[in-house]
């Protein structure tokens, strides 16, 4: 069979790419030297322009079930990585068969868990990652995603405004269902907890993980983390007649936790004093998605309720209340957001998102006033923010982006298991 | 160790008014290998997630040893997914690899150690139980992660489909290894494939599975010898059994020029049905004979494989074409192109209604 490629438009460079060579063997000057997780099949990165691609060896039937689940989550705009191509009918010169490859595009701003902390993981670090992963499932099994194979390792983090964002990377055992059953949710939720422990007590044997942190009972939190907000999302409320308020506070509470209602389902049980209320959660980004309307900023949850505020502090105190909230949308991007945003020379832009360079200048500010007890007012505040803290982090646009122009082949993925760099 | 049981088990998917699995009913024995088998769609899967706990049970029970499980959360359940996530940690030794869901689950130390280099002794493993994984080659990983479900010693072990990423070689190689890992361990193990080949060289027993209904559940053997309706006679055996719609006159059925004795209920039978009755012959059954005593048939293709030669022909019954495929000796395969004739060889025939698929002799 010739080569085939199955691919979205818009990668022709993907042609290019040594396809008859196993992806062992690929050479240097194409791979891209990335921290990556655990994987139980070969992954390479290769740089197609100013592009990064994830390169996975893997069987045909596996690797058409990832590239369509991903897809779809895609579609569904469920936090994944992008699906690009898969590749079959791969040979040598001599005909021998290889794997086919699925290819997907490499996250911006994106790490490994491994690449969170220099030298070892801490409470606060290990909680925010918990957070973001029992987000991340909530939002996969509300949408009827079976993941089979939750991890750390198989997950991506993104900064988000102090926090984390948790993106799906590896979808081989990924089912997707019009809902799941309880059971599916807590086999789920179950291999969450050995995986994640399993990952602690490797940094534990690794000397990475700090005397702290307890790996068993660590993962442990991953359950209530998850059920905590499962119920929050999808639990009936049976309220009295009288008290319709309540259905607005749990409205209210779903869009505090980042998610949209979609409809509420109501009914009256059978002595008519009280109504079971039950939301149907469309999905989380309710801020993110509030703020791309009002700016055509797409940034993470968090990031997007930072700016809010932020957005929400401005029209108070310009007493702008009476004008439409898109006319202060716009005047806050030109005078607030992007000056700041601009404040940051070229040579830095790599190192943070723009949107989480603004949540830490805000941050920033709140310290140097504090300290100095007077507000320093935004841009001193954004300077000082450059040279003192910004120009010491390390570069994380395509995964601590400065080994860019200097790739190195990892050839074990064993080898690859302490990534350097970052701030905790 | 326990026995398994589906007692009438029924999965309906939401929106769906046909049943995924049908009442389906199998009795496992402690420490038996069993292999669910069927086309894309018959359910097989459906059953060993029910078993697992993944898919909810609409109708029935299904229960492991004494314990009803039916409702019952997958980690409460005492089962192994085997083969499903082998991902290994890099600083840990191969020990600590094997055995981390022990201490997990708060096992002390000493008996961790004790598991685990039993289960380092049955998978050839107890020279590395010190060193980290990077020391290892591939199919030593592999084991490790199987090492890591043995020691948990569940009651049963549960796998889907775990050959069907490997490439033939290694799927062969890997089979045997399966098969003789679970016979050492002796642990009841359900096993999920589509592949018949693979079913029939591993189960102790096979079920058959067609649109979420049981078709038959036996040994290999009898499976083969003995397939309980036209669609396991053909489904089992590769290349599979000539299955063909033919005469029947009297007590004796028309295989061309060939008059074949068959049994008077047969007999009876094929009246019902406009005196026609499905004959199977494997293709090893198929006898040359001479010319004009048996079933004139065009050959199409000679597949040579050495000692034997598969004879893939057309035949013509009652005006209707018919594939015929023959195991023919290797020295002496005729030539694409020429008429060949053959017999069912005596005692190797296999009679189904026309109209319901049932087998109608023992």
């Amino acid at each position: 069979m010739a080569l085939q490629i199955l691919a979205a438009p818009g990668d022709p460079g993907l042609l290019e790419l040594p396809w008859e060579v196993p992806l062992e063997r690929w050479p240097a000057d194409q791979l891209v030297a990335l921290p990556r997780g655990i994987s139980r099949h070969i992954v390479r990165f290769v740089r197609i322009e100013d592009r990064v691609f994830a390169v996975k060896e893997v069987g045909e039937r596996l690797a058409r079930h990832e590239y369509g689940l991903l897809r779809q989550l895609e579609r569904r705009d469920m936090p994944s990585v992008e699906a690009v191509a898969v590749i079959t009918g791969r040979k040598t010169p001599g005909g021998v068969e290889l794997d086919p490859a699925l290819v997907t595009r490499h996250l911006q701003f994106s790490l490994p868990y491994r690449a969170l902390f220099s030298s070892t993981l801490r409470t606060d670090t290990a909680n925010r990652l918990l957070d973001a992963l029992s987000a991340l499932l909530v939002r996969l099994h509300n949408t009827g995603f079976y993941w089979g194979d939750v991890s750390l390792s198989n997950t991506l983090f993104r900064r988000d405004a102090g926090a984390f964002a948790a993106y799906l990377v590896d979808a081989e055992t990924g089912e997707l269902h019009g809902e799941l059953s309880d059971g599916q949710r807590l086999a789920d939720l179950e291999t969450a907890r050995i995986n994640i422990a399993g990952e602690l007590l490797d940094l534990e044997a690794g000397g990475l993980l700090h005397a702290s942190i307890d790996p068993v009972v660590t993962a442990n939190e991953i359950v209530y983390r998850y059920e905590n907000l499962w119920v929050a999302l999808k639990a009936p409320d049976t309220i009295g007649t009288a008290e319709r308020w309540r259905v607005e506070r749990r409205v209210r509470h779903l869009n505090e936790l980042g998610f949209d209602v979609a409809e509420l389902s109501m009914f009256t049980d059978e002595s008519g004093s009280h109504v079971v209320v039950t939301p149907k959660v469309v999905d989380a980004g309710h801020h993110s998605r509030r703020l791309l309307r009002l700016t055509g900023l797409d940034v993470q949850e968090n990031q997007a309720r930072r700016l809010l505020n932020d957005l929400d502090s401005f029209r108070v105190a310009l007493d702008l209340d009476a004008e439409p909230e898109e006319i202060v949308a716009h005047t806050w991007l030109s005078e607030v957001f992007e000056p700041v945003v601009r404040a940051v020379p070229k040579a830095m832009r790599g190192k943070l998102e723009p949107a989480e360079v603004f949540h830490e200048v805000l941050e920033h500010r709140w310290f140097l006033s504090e300290r100095g007890g007077a507000d320093v007012g935004l841009m001193p505040a954004a300077r000082s923010y450059v040279d003192d803290v910004l120009s010491l982090k390390p570069d994380e646009a395509a995964v601590l982006g400065s080994r860019l122009g200097t790739p190195t082949v990892e050839s074990d993925p064993f080898a690859a298991a302490a990534a350097d760099a970052d701030d905790d | 160790m326990a026995t398994v049981q589906f007692d009438e088990a029924t999965r309906i998917f939401p929106g769906s008014d046909k049943p995924a699995v049908d009442r389906l009913s199998i009795d496992i024995g402690d420490g038996e290998f069993l292999v669910l088998v069927g086309p894309s769609g018959c359910g097989k899967s459906t059953s060993l997630r029910m078993l697992a706990g993944l898919e909810d049970v609409n109708g029935g029970a299904i229960r492991i040893g004494d314990r009803d499980v039916t409702d019952l959360a997958p980690k409460d359940r005492d089962i192994a997914m085997v083969f499903q996530n082998y991902a290994l940690y890099p600083h840990m030794t191969v020990a600590d690899n094997m055995g981390f869901a022990l201490k997990i689950a708060g096992v002390d130390k000493a008996k961790i150690r004790e598991r685990v280099v039993e289960a380092a002794k049955i998978l050839d493993l107890d020279a590395y139980l010190d060193r980290k994984p990077k020391a290892l080659s591939g199919g030593q990983r592999q084991r490790v992660a199987m090492g890591r479900a043995i020691v948990r010693s569940p009651q049963v072990f549960l796998m889907d489909e775990p050959l069907s990423n490997l490439d033939a070689k290694l799927r062969v190689q890997t089979r045997g290894q399966i098969a003789a890992l679970q016979r050492r361990l002796g642990v009841t193990t359900v096993y999920v494939t589509h592949d018949q080949v693979e079913a029939m060289t591993m189960g102790d027993r096979v079920a058959v599975l067609k649109d979420g209904i049981l078709q038959q559940v036996d040994t290999p053997r009898r499976m083969y010898d003995h397939p309980d309706n036209v669609f396991v006679a053909g489904f089992i055996g590769s290349p599979a059994m000539n299955l063909l719609a033919v005469p029947v006159e009297g007590n004796s059925l028309k295989f061309g020029a060939a008059d074949v004795p068959v049994p008077r209920e047969a007999a009876d039978e094929a009246g019902k049905a406009g005196r026609q009755v499905t004959v199977g012959v494997r293709p090893e059954d198929m006898d040359l004979v001479a010319d004009g005593s048996g079933l004139s048939t065009v050959v199409n293709v000679v597949e040579e494989l050495g000692a034997d030669a598969y004879v893939y022909g057309t035949a013509t019954i009652n005006g209707t074409e018919h594939d015929i495929i023959a195991r023919v000796d290797g020295r002496r395969p005729p030539m694409k192109g020429d008429v060949v004739h053959f017999a069912p060889a005596q005692g190797h025939l296999h009679l189904f209604s026309v109209e319901s698929g049932l087998r109608l002799v023992d």
